[in-house]
């Protein structure tokens, strides 16, 4: 770069996020941010028009969780980017790493109730891991950089850059910041990356002297993409694993050591062995409220060794004997050694062939069950997701929304390979399937993108199938559509004496004209005999989106779960098990 | 906003500490920090904020009640924001702390002597006199600011304010117990 070299505002913001090797990003033009849609039109970047800026984020997200790159979306000011602040907020929760941008009125009309202003910055502030309103246009190159960086680094998380009209429209010279200038201009953000030492054998010992130990992995895992190292371990010890809601491919479910989902919905055998566990080696976990329940009550006699990179999160829920802040793949690979240093020493593992036979027992006692309906009845949702997983070809990527749905996805389906799996978890947004399956399928393009969506989750952010149609981005969605808001109806029938509250969707409109209205293929799904014949179709579709409708049974609830503010050991089963509860002894 | 408590800790060194956070000195870094406590349900009892020498930072300490959180909670997620840059940890039994008080007290006659020799005792200064008023400030350890202030308001305090303390470590002859802690993600 010799010669000098004079750019707008808006050239500069669009050069800056191609340096960043954006190639795909999600919005929606206004106002403010018009200037930067100008040189978008001679740009490499591929542009995915949404139509309504919530699906611009979640389809951000979506893309950014399986294609482990920072998801980026762009809008203008205003109602734009309160409509932005649900997707930001929801990828702080499940720290997904995102750069947004959003317009801004002129600096000379900020403060002034402009049209279309608002204060963007102090609306997002609490939602993201850091906001800028950059008010030079010669600091554009920098502030992106520094926007990338902070989203990808450390605990991954959303940014947002708020640009004012007239920074876009004025000139600068253009130039790119270097790393080391990147890193000087953010004197207050290390990230530790390098678990200590001395905690590391610490965790290698108590991993080796443990009668009951229990893997207990999270988002963290698959964002560290620590996957490998973490089978290693779990194979060296022969320890159980428990995968959380965000950690769901992150060990395989066909693994012999995989027990799957714990939590207020997670499966019997997760969760008694996590409470009966005399060692939870949390990875990349935060022990979330739905995770361990009444915290007082959980894991009573468990030791816990905690990794995660936060170091916010040691401690925050339960105290840690041994806090390991750092990356979780470095932390795992150093553990891995630190425990064959020991053993090479004479340190032998305690033999934990009887807890692991014990574990077994649990979940040869409680397997995921369900009734399946009499013929003349409706569907069963778990039914119709064992033949969604069944049909589905390999490598598929599953999106969900939030309720019942999502969390019969997350115990029906089996995820054998990390980053299948997308879903709200932290924030636990409704609507947020269909953008995210988007979002997904422009991210690997070669891969079929599932989103398991309720009817209410879909009658939020249903709109986005028309871009979807539009730009050509084939996804398949399955809506299990049981005419209620499920999960509310559930606990309105549990906790509130069966008072139904506001929960009747059945005045619900129909799914398939629907679909096709958006330029997508309808399928309703009524009987077990059309199923089978239903799904192959979708799946033979490649030239457009599905939506198939499956008609399930009102009144399925999910089992197992912990009831709000209960410990896990109180955890209801499936009623045809509830006879066996002494067997979780 | 729920930070702000009045309920006066000083003196007991269990229910509170000082941090003083050293920030870069930017638009909103203060809404940054506050929005933190508010948004966690940490109290701030005071709060000072000022440049350093060096203008591209500011120090602001801050008075934290630590009986409903531990304090180690409160430094790591202080710790999360971009623009903190350093925390250092002031043990009020290992600190110097300074606060100000300025009080304005209806006094008339004999009475105003009797304030004047208060202030006196105190090292307390006269900074306005009115025809029957006084106002007087005083900058001390915020014990000796709680006695003067209790003293004071027998002859009537028309207004008062106090800023936050600010505090540096003892000198000690061991090691000071102000630590630094290291910058994390």
């Amino acid at each position: 770069m010799s010669a000098k070299e004079i750019l707008t505002g808006a050239e500069a913001l669009i050069r800056s996020l191609e340096m960043e090797n954006v190639e795909t990003m999600f919005g929606l033009p206004g106002g403010c941010i018009l200037p930067a849609y100008d040189p978008l039109l001679r740009s490499s970047i591929r542009h995915i028009l949404v139509r309504h800026e919530q699906g611009a984020g979640h389809m951000a997200q979506g893309y950014a969780q399986v294609t482990g790159r920072p998801g980026v979306a762009m809008v203008t000011s205003g109602p734009a980017a309160t409509n932005m602040v649900t997707p930001l907020c929801d990828a702080f929760m499940d720290s997904i790493p995102m750069v947004c941008i959003t317009g801004q009125v002129a600096t000379t009309a900020i403060g002034t109730d402009a049209f279309q202003e608002c204060d963007t910055i102090g609306i997002t502030r609490s939602v993201t891991k850091h906001n800028e309103i950059i008010m030079r246009a010669e600091d554009i190159p920098m502030a992106v950089r520094q926007a990338f960086h902070i989203a990808t680094t450390g605990r991954p998380g959303p940014v947002l850059l708020d640009v004012p009209k007239d920074i876009l429209v004025n000139t600068m010279e253009w130039h790119w910041p270097t790393d080391e200038q990147v890193k000087e201009a953010l004197p207050g953000y290390h990230p530790v990356i390098n678990g200590d030492a001395k905690q590391i054998k610490a965790a290698a010992k108590l991993l080796l002297s443990s009668e009951r130990p229990v893997l207990y992995l999270g988002g963290g895992v698959l964002k560290a993409h620590a996957a490998e190292a973490v089978k290693e371990l779990a194979e060296m010890l022969q320890a159980p694993v428990v995968t959380t809601l965000m950690a769901r491919g992150a060990f395989p479910d066909n693994h012999p050591l995989c027990y799957g989902m714990p939590g207020m919905h997670g499966t019997a055998t997760a969760i008694t062995a996590m409470q009966k566990a005399d060692l939870l080696c949390a990875l990349g976990a935060r022990f979330d409220d739905r995770v361990t329940g009444k915290v007082a009550g959980f894991a009573p006699d468990a030791k816990i060794i905690h990794v995660d990179i936060d170091p916010a999160e040691q401690g925050k829920v339960r105290k840690p004997d041994v806090p390991i802040v750092g990356d979780c793949r470095l932390v795992v690979e150093e553990v891995i050694k630190a425990i064959k240093e020991l053993q090479a020493a004479g340190t032998a593992q305690v033999d934990i062939t009887p807890w692991r036979s014990r574990v077994n027992g649990w979940r040869e006692q409680f397997p995921l069950v369900y009734e399946q309906s009499e013929p003349g009845e409706r569907l069963k949702p778990q039914f119709c997701l064992e033949k969604l997983r069944d049909h589905a070809p390999a490598g598929t990527i599953v999106c969900a929304g939030v309720g019942q749905h999502q969390m019969w996805a997350s115990l029906f389906w089996q995820f054998n390979e990390p980053y299948t799996w997308v879903n709200s978890g932290g924030l636990g947004t409704m609507g947020f399937s269909v953008p995210a399956a988007i979002g997904a399928k422009a991210g690997q393009p070669e891969k079929t993108v599932w989103a398991i969506d309720g009817d209410g989750c879909f009658q939020m952010t249903a709109q986005e199938l028309v871009t979807a149609t539009t730009e050509g981005i084939h996804v398949k969605i399955a809506i299990l559509n049981n005419t209620y808001l499920g999960m509310v109806r559930q606990w309105q029938e549990m906790f509130y004496g069966e008072r139904y509250s506001e929960v009747d969707l059945s005045g619900c409109p129909d799914f398939v004209k629907w679909a096709e209205a958006m330029g997508c293929v309808g399928i309703r799904v009524e009987s077990p005999d059309e199923i089978d014949a239903a799904i192959e179709r979708a799946n033979s579709i490649n030239d457009r989106s599905v939506v198939v409708e499956f008609r399930v049974e009102e009144f399925e609830k999910v089992f197992p779960m912990v009831p709000a503010g209960a410990a896990n050991d109180d955890v209801l089963l499936h009623p045809t098990q509830e006879s066996r509860r002494e067997f979780l002894k | 906003m729920s930070t702000i408590n009045t309920n006066n800790p000083y003196g007991d060194s269990h229910k509170h500490h000082i941090l003083s956070v050293k920030v870069l000195n930017r638009p909103g870094v203060l809404a940054r920090v506050s929005g933190l406590f508010a948004r966690r349900g940490y109290n701030i009892y005071s709060l000072a904020v000022a440049p350093t020498y060096d203008t591209n930072f500011s120090r602001i300490q801050m008075v934290v009640d630590i009986s409903a959180t531990p304090l180690e909670q409160i430094v790591q997620q202080l710790f999360k924001l971009i623009d903190v840059v350093e925390i250092t940890e002031l043990d009020p039994r290992k600190s110097v702390e300074r606060e100000m008080l300025m009080a304005s007290i209806e006094v008339e006659g004999e009475r105003r002597a009797q304030v004047v020799d208060l202030a006196g005792i105190y090292e307390a200064k006269v900074l306005d006199v009115g025809s029957s008023s006084l106002t007087i400030s005083l900058d001390d350890s915020p014990e000796k600011l709680d006695d003067f202030e209790e003293l004071l308001r027998g002859y009537g305090i028309v207004e008062s304010q106090r800023t936050g303390r600010v505090a540096l470590p003892k000198l000690e002859r061991e090691a000071p117990k102000g630590v630094t802690k290291g910058k994390a993600s």
